[in-house]
Order: C-alpha cells, then structure tokens, then sequence
C-alpha cells in the first residue's frame, strides 16, 4: 500500500471522537493544512491501545497548520506555524 | 463535539505555568520504573497505559498529580490483565501499614 | 468491567484529594511492586536498574548534542536528516521508538515543543521532563498562544520570526537545536555545552548568553 499523501499537499483532519484511544487532538479537528513531511509506516496506537497488534499499520505524516487558521484571536500579521503528526486515517485531501 | 479532559491543547482558561520543580519522591521513581521494566518485558505497552490514564474520571484526573495517574492507570492495566487482583493489592497494602505501626 | 468502573471503583480506597495524600501512593506502589516482585513478574534489581538508568539521563547530554552540531556543520546536517543515527555518533542511544527529530532555530524560525495529549519527550536524551511541560497550562497555552508562553519565560520574539509549535502526538520526539549565542567563538565544547541548558532544548527560551570574555582561558574544570 502507497501512502496516500506527499509533502506539499493540502489536507483536512476528519473530525470524530470514536471510543477507545486515538492521538488526533479536538483543537486540530476539521482544520486544514499541508504536508510537512511522511514519516513513514507506523503501528496503529488505537489498536495498541486496546491490546491489539497495531495492524495495519498507518503511514505518519507532520502536518503544518498556519495558527491564524486554528485560532480566531491569532494576529493576522504573524507567519506563525503549528505542526502535528496525524495518522493517514485521520486525513481526507481537502 | 465533547472534548475529553486529557485533550488539552487550547483549553479555556489556562492559567500562568508553574515552574516550580519537585523533587520526585521515591515512589514516583518506582511507579516510573515499574512502567519501564513492565514495557521492556512486553507486558505494558505505553499507548495502552495513555488509554488507561485518560479512562480516569476527568475531575480526578484534572487533581491527581503526574504519578499518582500513572499508578492508578498501572494498577487498573495489571489488573486487567490478570496479573494482579485489587483484593491483592488491598490485602499487601494493609500489611505495610501493620508492619509499620 | 471496563476502565471506567473500575476507576470509581478504587475511588473507595483512593482519596480524590491526590495533593495531600503521598502515604497513600507510597504504599499503593511499594504493595504493587512487592507483588509484582513476589509472583516473579519483575526482580527488585530490574527496579532498581530501571531508576538508576533513568537517574543518569540528564539534560548534559543533549547539550553535548547541541554543542557538536554548533562547533560540526556536518554533524548538525547529519542530525537534522537523522537524529537517532546522529546522536549514536555520540554513543547515545535514543532508542528504538520513538523516533528522534531535530528541529533547528535560525534567526528567522524559532522551534517549541510540546505534548498536549500527555508528556512526551526525548527522555532518551534529556532524562525527565520538566513538571512544567507536564502541567495542564503549558499543554494549554502553547498551542494557542506560544509567545504569551515564550514571554512567561523571559523570550519575546520580533513579528517577523516564524515561531513554530510542534505537538508530539505520535511516535516523533523532538529536540529543538537552539541558535549558537554571539560571542561564543572563542569557546571550547565543552564550554558550549554548558551555555545549553533544558529549556533551550525544548525551546521556551534560547541558549545561555556568555560569561563576558576577559581575554584569558580559565583554567579546564578538575
């Protein structure tokens, strides 16, 4: 299986709460940002979670959100830049 | 959508950070190793103690303390597992305290 | 029974006011170590080698990571293309996961770190984390307002540096290269790695600035 996505690709993480354990905080749901960069293939941590082996596996990437855009009360004139690394899973191409 | 306590990346509210720095008392060096010998031997896995820890009740876990979350997630795992029984655990605890008073 | 009811149900036993009460995890953990020890599970010396290990990680370490990528251009680019390869160079091993990632600060970019789903942190190169990294406000505050965070620890930054939040939400741990102080050329090291403290490396503030030059070497530590 190819990863999904490549640095420099626009992304939206997917919005969801589903029971058990999941990395993907409520702050980044629904926002959209870029590829930084894959990591690469990692065991899946909700399935660790739980007791499971982790499979399939989910290729990790850093996403880079512009904080203006995750935050109303952000100033508009600052570049400044939040980054996060999110299963394939959670994202969609926006 | 219901955000949950330990998912606190923006949270109303904060305060000023408190950069005081504790020295860890015995214990919470034991229950850190507990965790690390216990992960080295496959038998605690670090995202099943994350699991066990944001399962605590949100008001207590907003007031325990670092450890003190570690060790009631530690003891829920072993538990689970059937490594331990809390009837155990209870009865050992006693047992210090005798031997101590 | 699910991780819920099992949680109210030691709330029998442990008292909600967790601040107050150290006796009770003292014995908690001494009664689940003796067990754990009695059924054959863990050794006493693996407990005990486990806390010395950890004891001897400190944050020297990653400052001596720091000071060979400032005075080593080669090595810095070997660390921020592959850390863990880099900092084995060193004869540190960051271990097998999680991943280790070096972020470098340059005049324009400023790096901090952060968990705010729960602590991670380059243990493997810095020892403990800071109860401050681990506390409910930094995870907060970081996120949504860094430079009110940076302030708090004596950094203002000028607009136009790109301050950039990473949240170590996966496998990654990351370590932030702060930027090399003016008026360090004259320094060995080993000097340099003095002026490289913790917080630097997660990067709520820079490097230590120099002790004024005097024109003369102090004498090498005994």
């Amino acid at each position: 299986m190819a990863a999904k996505f490549q640095p420099g690709d626009r992304v939206r993480v997917r919005v969801g709460s589903p029971p058990g354990h999941f990395r993907t905080p409520a702050y980044i749901q629904g926002k959209s940002g870029v590829i930084e960069a894959l990591h690469g293939a990692f065991a899946n941590p909700e399935s660790l979670a739980l007791g499971g082996d982790g499979r399939p596996s989910q290729f990790l990437y850093q996403v880079r959100f512009e904080q203006t855009h995750l935050w109303p009360r952000y100033p508009n004139s600052l570049q400044d830049k939040l980054l996060i690394d999110i299963y394939e899973h959670w994202l969609e191409s926006a | 959508m219901q955000r949950r306590v330990h998912d606190r990346g923006g949270w109303p509210d904060a305060g000023p950070i408190d950069r005081v720095e504790h020295v860890y008392t015995m214990w919470e060096r034991q229950t850190d190793a507990i965790r690390g010998v216990l992960g080295g031997k496959g038998l605690l896995r670090t995202d099943e103690l994350r699991r066990a820890i944001e399962s605590i009740e949100p008001c207590r876990y907003e007031q325990l303390r670092y450890y003190e979350r570690w060790l009631v997630a530690i003891e829920a795992l072993l538990i689970e597992k059937g490594l331990l029984t809390r009837e155990e655990i209870d009865r050992k605890m006693e047992e210090w305290v005798t031997c101590r008073s | 029974m699910d991780q819920h009811d099992q949680s109210h149900a030691h709330d029998r036993h442990a008292p909600i006011q967790g601040s107050t009460e150290d006796t009770y995890y003292e014995q908690r953990t001494w009664a689940i170590q003796a067990l754990l020890v009695e059924k054959g599970i863990v050794t006493a010396e693996e407990i005990r080698r486990q806390i010395e290990t950890v004891e001897a990680r400190t944050p020297a370490d990653g400052a001596k990571v720091i000071a060979r990528a400032w005075v080593d251009p080669a090595f810095k680019a070997r660390l921020l293309r592959d850390a863990k390869s880099a900092v084995a160079e060193l004869g540190y091993d960051s271990g097998e996961a999680p991943v280790l990632v070096a972020l470098e600060n340059t005049p324009k970019v400023h790096n901090v770190v952060v968990c705010t789903l729960c602590s991670c942190y380059p243990r493997a190169l810095l020892g403990l984390p800071p109860d401050w990294y681990k506390s409910l406000n930094y995870r907060s505050r970081v996120v949504v307002d860094p430079r009110s965070v940076l302030k708090e620890f004596g950094l203002e930054l000028e607009p136009d540096v790109e301050v950039r939040v990473y949240d170590s939400s996966a496998d990654m741990r990351y370590l932030v290269i702060p930027e090399r102080p003016a008026g360090t050329e004259h320094l060995s090291e080993a000097e340099l790695a003095d002026l490289v403290t913790r917080d630097s490396m997660i990067g709520v503030t820079n490097a230590r600035a120099p002790e004024p030059y005097s024109g003369r070497k102090a004498a090498a530590p005994a």
